[in-house]
């Protein structure tokens, strides 16, 4: 669904050595970097921590829609949901796989994720309330991912950007369903109407959020753009995002809840108000409103999946004999 | 997280033949106990698009590869060889089919 960078290392780059040369030849040609050639352990750092919390995020993300799926107002919404919700474990996979061929394991990354180490995308620490929260996030936060991840697709680190390939074509249908869900919703009763336009209130700033800080205050957009690992800034990606949304949601006729967005015809783009930041670092650093419930529905379904995981190595082994 | 618990399950590589007629190709990896439950693993992950008729998976580790400091070696021989492709012969105007 989702990474966002949060915490990188600012470790120096094994500069001047005959290899830097080529890493920095290749990625300035625009060759991919694969998995057994070499390549600068900040480079190497950068992407294990960036992949393994997009793989999280897919991961965690799964529970707010799991929330809603029993509850999904009929058996066809059930279906998508639960399709959806199976994607997104796929998502997790394919880049848990991209990062273990940087020479993680699978168990060091779940590990970190459960005794918080390592972050996820702020957005999933947002509660669904209403079934009209499963329409935002689809249109929102799928909408905002997919802005991210299509660049991704061409970034430096084959097996990453491949991954991502695979993401993204599955991913479409995700937006839409959640487009679908809300268009539904604005032609039904007043408070099916006022639904939607709830769930817009609570989930637009989050989501505008999902982009990370603005560039002045990103001191790693740099960096990781030299190294084509981000091909786009995050103010551009906002930027990109506000842009394609805003006429979607005069579209539902709902009113997105920012005095300050307006059409600016001279830019050609919209422009629009500031998140608060201070939420976003709250929520990032652990405090904000389902953080713990998140973690806690992780560690338990790790937990309680200890014996299946135990007699799954039994039965193989007993195969073997 | 118990001590008692085992690490990772082996990583298997996964090939998916497509219905129309194209080679097994590879698709990505997934860990699991034994092939059984990759071949499981497989079609649940790689396969809930009708992608594929056919499914292949192999042991990462059984797996043989070249390694990137032969890459010289092995490749670069091919590149003073252009007489190997049709486009460096030339054809005469007027003359098809060839």
């Amino acid at each position: 669904m989702y990474t966002q960078m949060v915490d990188v290392s600012e470790r120096g780059l094994d500069e001047n050595s005959e290899q830097q040369r080529i890493f920095d030849d290749k990625i300035d040609r625009g060759v991919t970097i694969e998995a057994d050639d070499w390549m600068p352990r900040a480079y190497r750092e950068t992407l294990v921590r960036q992949i393994s919390q997009h793989a999280h995020s897919e991961i965690v993300g799964m529970l707010p829609e799991g929330n809603w799926i029993t509850r999904a107002p009929s058996l066809e919404r059930k279906c998508i949901l639960m399709a959806k919700v199976q994607d997104e474990a796929g998502h997790g996979l394919y880049l848990y796989s991209a990062a273990e061929t940087l020479g993680t394991s699978r168990e060091a990354m779940i590990d970190a994720l459960l005794s918080g180490r390592s972050k996820y995308s702020s957005i999933f620490n947002y509660p669904t309330l209403t079934w009209a929260d499963v329409g935002a996030i689809g249109w929102l936060v799928d909408g905002a991912a997919i802005i991210n991840q299509i660049p991704l697709t061409r970034c430096s680190y084959g097996p990453y950007a491949r991954a991502m390939v695979r993401v993204c074509k599955e991913e479409s249908f995700h937006q839409r369903q959640g487009f679908e869900v809300l268009t539904t919703l604005c032609r039904g009763t007043p408070d099916q109407k006022a639904l939607a336009q709830d769930a817009l209130d609570r989930w637009w700033w989050p989501a505008v959020m999902m982009f990370g800080p603005p560039d002045a205050e990103s001191k790693h957009n740099e960096r990781s753009m030299r190294w084509k690992i981000k091909l786009y800034t995050n103010d551009e990606l906002r930027q990109k995002f506000v842009d394609q949304t805003a006429p979607q949601a005069d579209f539902l006729d709902l009113a997105i809840p920012d005095p300050d967005l307006a059409w600016n015809g001279e830019r050609g783009h919209y422009d629009f108000g500031s998140p608060n930041w201070t939420e976003f670092y709250d929520v990032v650093s652990g405090n904000g409103p389902c953080n713990r419930e998140r973690l806690r529905a992780r560690i338990a379904a790790h937990e309680d999946g200890a014996w299946v995981r135990e007699a799954a190595v039994a039965y193989a082994e007993k195969r073997k004999q | 997280m118990s001590e008692a618990e085992p690490k990772d399950w082996p990583l298997w590589e996964v090939f998916v033949r497509s219905a129309h007629g194209l080679a097994h190709k590879h698709v990505g990896s997934l860990h699991a106990a034994g092939p059984e439950m990759a071949l499981q693993n497989a079609r649940d992950v790689y396969t809930r698009r009708n992608e594929g008729a056919s499914l292949w998976i192999v042991r990462a580790s059984d797996i043989v590869a070249t390694q990137p400091e032969d890459r010289e070696a092995l490749f670069t021989a091919a590149e003073d060889k252009p007489y190997r492709h049709p486009t460096h012969y030339t054809v005469p105007e007027g003359v098809k089919n060839l």
